[in-house]
């Protein structure tokens, strides 16, 4: 076979100075630049593309576009390979490597074909009737099912490539760059309106690129290469080529995606995105999308060598290749006509067969003059062959196209092209919540009225001539300036185009079989789900009769291309099978996207680090030169704890404990959370949002909160304090900081809207180094002349303004640690020059950095509560112990829910301390809790282990917990069961170190 | 006719012309014992139990749209109960036994694939949580496990498990008996079983208000006109409140958007469900092929069953973080549910302020699993007049009592 011998001399708009090579199945071919895959495979005389989903049927290139539900290949090979891949939208590449998808050993010889052969019991729904025995049997047949399903493979490593995204608004977008589509971008563009037209082909043009016409008497290419030039001339216009509109939302949102570098393959990219995601928000939209041409539903409609027309006229036209030697074009329309006179220009033989009695005479007196024979008033009845058409059954059709006048005549052909009539594209249309009506003269769902800011012209809006084309797409670009606020300056007319009037199709939605009687089991209906004619009057025979259960239940509609050549053949049979009429069967829901989208580009780059922002304190970079784990919180990184060289994590919270505990610890508290505070009410707005008072907090003074949600439970906690009358500073936990201003905001802004209370995020203005131990207050004063830290001068609970290491600071007296402590604060940019300060001086005094763990041991030790951790939204203040801290004077969230039946019960889960019996044994942290042990499960839970450690101070483990009645339950014994033993513990109080708070206070 | 590899292979010597509806459609009576409203997964079964275990036949389910067409058919089909507190567990652990043999029970393939559910834990505070619960389902007689990332790794070799990654993997909990089922056919499934005891399942009829006499049910309206009935039993996920409003109380939920979406098949690659609260992202791949995907809701509320596009860019990013080799692969649908949520993020199946209403409802994102579970309940309430004690504790009323089961709090679940 020679290369490329379906490739006409001349024509075409592929770039002959540009030969690729390419390889299919690992068969090195040629093609040009300009060429799909489809178009290449054509050229060297390959149809037989792929196996369908369900039997491996043999299938060939369908269409020339978005719609193709057959031609899928696997493109590409190792960390860039792409399953799935439409050959009729690929761009070839030199070097370009494609695989047939969904076969065994190879796409000529599939085993899976045997599917095929056993389709007598595989009917639509097959498998909801069978593979029920026996009942552990299940998985297994499924592992065969899964194996056969599925198409192509995905890639076995992460993507090499990267996506960008871009937010754009405009006055008037417009989508397709046919006729009607540049027409309107033209008409807006003129009016001075910020417009863009996008296209989703390598070019613009639309349905002129594969059409021999002429616009202005020139070829109509020279009409879209003039309009483009002029569109690009304009200063506000974006014109967008291989960019496909993939979803239209609410208020004139929409969602475009550009194929930047595909086209050029994955060494040719040049450091640029893939694919680029637009997120447009237009205030006009004209749709301009074109449509789809129906195939035929015929006995072995499938073959390798059926196509449609309007697909074997683009072949011919716009890729110079000849798709067949001898067609039958099989027609229910007059469009197909104009194909078939095409492909007699270019060589091909062709009869015409149209199952229209009486086709428009002047139709027929030019194909007589090509020498095409048209059989009026007959039909297809079956293709013959079966890796590739080799001739077709046809005969008259009766008056009620329910069967035939006469015996089979058999034509021979290589090529069989379809023309069933054509679906305006509207997809977007009706993503935009807008309603579908039926047109009975062209058998097709038009739009009906709109619902947003959005027009549709051409053919997509049932427009199929030309000339009216190109008038609807001027004045649809009008319009839409207009109501954008453009007004048109100078007065243009349409271009000149022929019109020829058009006659009603005569939809046969699906040939009848050759015998009266005979089954629909080869008419297929969708392609590449293999769902045929038979298998939709099986569903509706079986009662899946609404157009969804019909989807649903023979998968109809659900593949790669989503139906776009399917869904109206289908629900046009369902309607005929039920006597129902088109409109009220109805169409099914038309999902986005458009088209299949590249998760990668939905992410664009909001992947790797990125995929989340990760927040560092000021000092990020001493933690790690010192050797320190992290922790995430939230989006926080903070420090776990610093291991020595050769130190285990129990080594080191172990020295950590003991240096905060006996000499002093230091701990970066940047992470949480704060929020600044003004206004005349903040007083009253805390008391509302606090279970506790606070009008009476004394400027200079601190106080711990806990905040309920509306049910009464524990939500939040943290210190706030009063830096002046009006002004507040609260602290939350590191990782709820932005849910409680979330929900500070909330009631601000829905509930009380008449307090003068402004809220502000600080976290990351201040940096925050607590230093804790007995010697404490003595490395402060090292570090600052200007605050008096005699703990009558500087009492616990109070906050102070200073210099510290000659840095501007507020240094807050508070304690989570248990130790006399100091929180200093500072501007974040002074503070790693703070940490370092502190370290140096208190090298002396071995002061020990230490990380949340120690921190979470030492707060245990002394039974203070972490929101989250003794908490989970089931747990009121009162259930903690901190019932001191629910205010009896004042309302606040929550106080209401405190008083309801389930919070007053005595019984409720309580906080606890647990002490093993043997001091050695951790309990772990989540551990279950029974009072009574049973030999195995159920057994009745009575609470769980919250927080659990080897405190090296107290030399034994501890724990707290939430236990039902807990708090009459001291002395207890209680148990935790795991996996493989069971740990007894005793119920005490919820403290274990310095009961009475002297160090703290000191 | 009985479903078997034999009755198919019978059929196919006839073409397949001879199988029967699946189930019947009739014109709705006068008057009813029993009117379920609303034709998912849990109204079918409700009225399934109801005609099988409770011997009440004289029954119709209404359904405005077409059986199955709200959240039954709108979910990542997920089944699971691993759930933390008792009331949670035995309820979704009952809906779960009643899966595992629903096939059979049914004679319908509802595919059930227990291929196991893996939670994945991020952080500390995510371990934690998860052994809490996994210690709790245990203890709960429920099957359920703790995964190392070595474990994790070889039951899920594509997920990307670096600890240099966003989301590190420190652990995860396995359900095994978790997994997978055909939502249609759970629908179309009980729809058939119902439909063979006698139940009227009525397509395109909404309900549009309710006749009520003396703070009872007599019957309710319908776009095909008046339907008499006993007693009737609410189950319209997305719009319960809309039907409570019209019998004239309120309930506390909340209607959200869910938002999920398909990619294109593939060749199998993912073989568990896995679940991330943490990023918001749960994957399965269909027997199909597709990655069927879920996120967490729309934050906004609306009836509208569409979400917005910023929650899916969130969850690609968040998804391939978690599944690097899925970049290149493509969305292929993506569509948005409607789900009613309680303050607790726990259903409410009982009795109503109105004599003879009962309502099941509030499931948020969890519906599906629950299906048997929740019909086997609710056909228990309905005839009895009182819950079953499986659903006692998911009263109206403990929203004033305040004896909420709170799957929010610890919720190792995208609520």
């Amino acid at each position: 076979m020679s290369d490329q011998q379906f490739r006409l001399a001349d024509g075409g708009r592929i770039d002959r100075e540009r030969p690729l090579r390419f390889t299919f199945n690992g068969r090195e071919l040629s093609g040009y630049e300009g060429d799909t895959v489809a178009s290449a495979l054509l050229a060297n005389g390959l149809h037989l593309v792929s196996r369908s989903f369900k039997y491996h049927r043999p299938r060939g290139v369908l269409s020339d576009g978005s719609e193709e539900p057959n031609a899928l290949v696997q493109l590409g090979v190792g960390a860039y390979t792409q399953p799935n891949i439409r050959a009729t939208q690929a761009e070839l590449y030199q070097g370009l490597i494609a695989e047939s998808q969904n076969c065994w050993p190879s796409v000529d010889l599939d085993v899976g074909a045997v599917n095929d052969f056993l389709s007598p019991i595989f009917p639509a729904g097959f498998y909801y009737k069978t593979f029920m025995w026996p009942k552990s049997f299940w998985i297994r047949y499924e592992y065969f099912i899964r194996k056969m399903a599925g198409l192509g493979k995905a890639p076995a490593s992460a993507d090499p490539d990267y996506y960008d995204k871009m937010h754009v608004h405009c006055d008037v977008l417009v989508l397709g760059a046919g006729p009607a589509g540049l027409a309107a971008a033209l008409a807006a563009g003129r009016t001075g309106a910020r417009v863009m037209l996008a296209d989703e082909q390598m070019e613009p043009g639309g349905y002129l690129l594969g059409r021999k016409v002429a616009i202005n008497d020139r070829p109509a290419m020279e009409w879209v290469d003039n309009s483009i030039e002029e569109l690009k001339s304009m200063a506000d216009v974006r014109v967008l080529t291989r960019t496909t509109a993939l979803a239209y939302f609410d208020h004139n949102y929409l969602t475009l995606l550009e194929r930047v570098t595909d086209h050029l393959g994955p060494d040719a990219n040049g450091d640029r995105p893939r694919q680029r995601l637009w997120k447009v928000r237009a205030k006009q939209v004209v749709l301009a999308t074109g449509s789809h041409e129906r195939p035929l539903v015929f006995r072995n409609n499938d073959r390798p060598g059926v196509m449609l027309a309007s697909a074997a006229q683009a072949y011919l036209n716009r890729f110079a290749v000849r798709p067949g030697r001898e067609a039958v074009v099989f027609t229910n329309n007059d469009s197909a006509y104009q194909a078939a006179s095409d492909l007699v220009k270019g060589g091909v033989q062709c009869t015409i067969v149209d199952v229209r009695p009486e086709p428009p005479d002047e139709l027929r007196a030019a194909a007589r003059k090509q020498n095409i024979d048209v059989l009026s008033g007959h039909g297809v009845i079956s293709a013959a062959g079966t890796k590739r058409v080799t001739g077709v059954d046809v005969s008259s059709l009766n008056a009620t196209a329910s069967g035939y006048h006469d015996a089979p005549r058999h034509l021979k052909c290589d090529l069989v092209l379809m023309s069933g009539g054509w679906n305006p594209a509207v997809h977007l249309y009706s993503q935009s919540r807008g309603k579908l009506e039926f047109d009975a003269s062209r058998a097709c769902f038009v739009p009906g009225e709109s619902v947003q800011a959005e027009r549709s012209a051409g053919a997509c809006n049932g427009t199929f001539d030309l000339a009216f084309c190109l008038s609807e797409g001027r004045e649809a670009g009008k319009a839409a300036a207009a109501s954008a606020g453009f007004r048109s300056k100078s007065s243009s007319s349409s271009p000149k185009v022929e019109s020829s009037p058009e006659t009603p199709i005569r939809a046969v939605w699906r040939m009848p079989p050759k015998d009266p009687g005979g089954r629909y089991n080869k008419h297929f209906v969708d392609f590449q789900h293999d769902v045929t004619a038979a298998d939709v009057d099986l569903a509706y025979r079986e009662g899946y009769r609404s157009v969804e259960h019909l989807k649903r239940y023979t998968t109809m509609g659900m593949g790669t291309d989503q139906g776009k050549t399917s869904n109206v053949n289908a629900l046009a049979i369902l309607a005929e099978i039920s006597n129902a009429d088109i409109p009220t069967v109805g169409t099914t829901t038309f999902r986005p996207p458009y088209t299949p989208a590249t998760f990668g580009a939905l992410a664009g780059r909001d992947v790797g680090e990125l995929a989340d922002p990760v927040r560092m304190t000021p000092m990020h970079q001493w933690h790690l030169a010192h050797g320190a784990k992290f922790e995430d919180v939230g989006q926080w990184k903070r420090p776990w704890y610093y291991p020595k060289a050769g130190e285990s994590m129990e080594e080191a919270l172990s020295r950590e404990c003991k240096a905060t505990r006996n000499a002093i610890g230091i701990l970066d508290a940047s992470t949480l959370g704060k929020i600044d505070i003004q206004g005349p009410d903040v007083a009253e707005f805390l008391n509302r949002i606090y279970t506790n008072g606070w009008s009476k907090l004394a400027v200079g003074r601190c106080r711990y909160g806990l905040m309920c949600t509306e049910d009464g439970m524990v939500f939040d906690d943290g210190v706030t304090s009063r830096l002046a009358e009006n002004h507040f500073l609260m602290t939350t936990t590191s990782g709820n900081a932005a849910r409680v201003l979330a929900w500070l905001e909330e009631w601000l802004q829905t509930e009380w809207p008449e307090l003068r209370v402004y809220c502000n995020s600080v976290t990351e203005h201040w940096a925050t180094a607590g230093i804790a131990g007995p010697l404490a207050r003595k490395l402060l004063s090292e570090l600052t002349s200007d605050i008096d830290l005699d703990s009558k001068a500087f009492p616990f609970m109070s906050w102070r303004e200073g210099t510290v290491a000659g840095i501007p600071a507020r240094v807050m007296r508070i304690s989570f640690t248990g130790e006399l402590s100091f929180e200093i604060n500072v501007q974040s940019s002074y503070g790693l020059a703070l940490w370092t300060s502190l370290m140096s001086a208190g090298a002396k005094y071995g002061i020990t950095p230490f990380g949340t763990e120690t921190m979470h041991i030492l707060r245990a030790e002394k039974g203070f509560i972490i929101a989250g951790q003794e908490t989970d939204g089931t747990v009121t203040p009162v259930d903690l112990g901190l019932e001191g801290m629910v205010s009896k004077h004042k309302d606040f969230l929550g106080k209401r829910s405190l008083s309801r039946p389930d919070t007053l019960r005595e019984d409720r889960k309580q906080l606890v301390g647990l002490l093993t019996e043997d001091p050695r044994q951790v309990l772990p942290e989540g551990g279950q809790i029974v009072a009574e042990l049973k030999s195995k499960p159920p057994m009745k839970m009575i609470g769980h282990v919250t927080s659990s450690y080897f405190s090296a101070n107290l030399d034994r483990s501890i724990a707290l917990a939430l236990v039902k009645g807990g708090r009459s339950r001291h002395g207890e014994t209680v148990h935790v069961p795991l996996e493989n033993k069971v740990v007894s513990a005793r119920i005490g109080p919820p403290h274990f170190y310095d009961v009475e708070g002297e160090r703290m206070h000191g | 006719m009985k479903y078997s590899i034999f009755s198919l292979a019978r059929n196919a010597l006839s073409y397949h012309r001879d199988w029967p509806r699946a189930w019947r459609s009739p014109e709705p009576k006068k008057a009813y014992d029993v009117v379920i409203v609303g034709g998912g997964g849990h109204g079918l079964a409700t009225a399934y139990y109801l005609a099988k275990l409770h011997g009440v036949r004289n029954v119709a389910v209404l359904e405005k749209g077409w059986i199955g067409g709200g959240n039954t058919g709108r979910n990542t089909t997920i089944i699971r109960s691993n759930y933390l507190w008792d009331e949670s567990a035995h309820l979704y652990e009952k809906s779960l036994k009643l899966y595992e043999s629903l096939s059979q029970e049914l004679n319908y393939n509802i595919m059930l694939s227990q291929r196991g559910v893996l939670n994945l834990a991020h952080n500390l505070h995510d371990l934690r949580e998860l052994s809490r619960r996994v210690n709790a389902i245990r203890l709960n007689g429920i099957d359920s496990e703790v995964l190392t990332p070595e474990q994790i790794k070889a039951r899920v070799p594509i997920l990307n498990t670096s600890p240099d990654s966003r989301y590190p993997v420190l652990g995860a909990s396995l359900q095994k008996r978790g997994g997978v089922a055909r939502h249609d056919a759970v629908a179309w499934g009980f729809a058939r079983g119902a439909d063979r005891y006698g139940v009227d399942i009525i397509q395109n009829c909404e309900v549009t208000g309710f006749r009520l006499k003396k703070g009872a049910v007599e019957g309710v309206e319908t776009s095909r006109g008046y339907i008499g009935a006993k007693k009737v039993g609410v189950v319209v996920a997305g719009h319960a409140s809309v039907l409570a409003a019209m019998a004239g109380f309120r309930l506390p939920i909340e209607s959200h958007p869910l938002q999920a979406l398909v990619s294109e098949p593939i060749k199998p690659i993912h073989h568990s469900v896995v679940m991330s609260s943490a990023v918001h992202v749960y994957v399965s791949q269909s027997d199909k092929g597709d990655l069927v995907i879920g996120a967490g809701i729309d934050a906004y509320n609306s009836y509208a069953q569409g979400g917005s596009f910023p929650v899916v860019e969130h969850q690609m990013g968040a998804l391939i973080e978690l599944f690097p080799i899925f970049s290149r692969l493509r969305m292929l649908r993506q569509w948005g549910g409607i789900v009613d949520v309680c303050p607790d993020a726990s259903p409410i199946i009982g009795k109503t302020p109105v004599k003879g209403i009962y309502f099941n409802c509030g499931w948020g994102t969890g519906g599906f699993k629950a299906t048997p579970g929740s019909g086997w309940v609710f056909a228990h309430t309905i005839a009895h007049d009182e819950p079953h004690e499986l659903n006692a504790p998911f009263t109206l009323e403990r929203f004033t009592s305040g004896e909420l089961i709170d799957e929010h709090g610890a919720a190792a679940v995208a609520h």
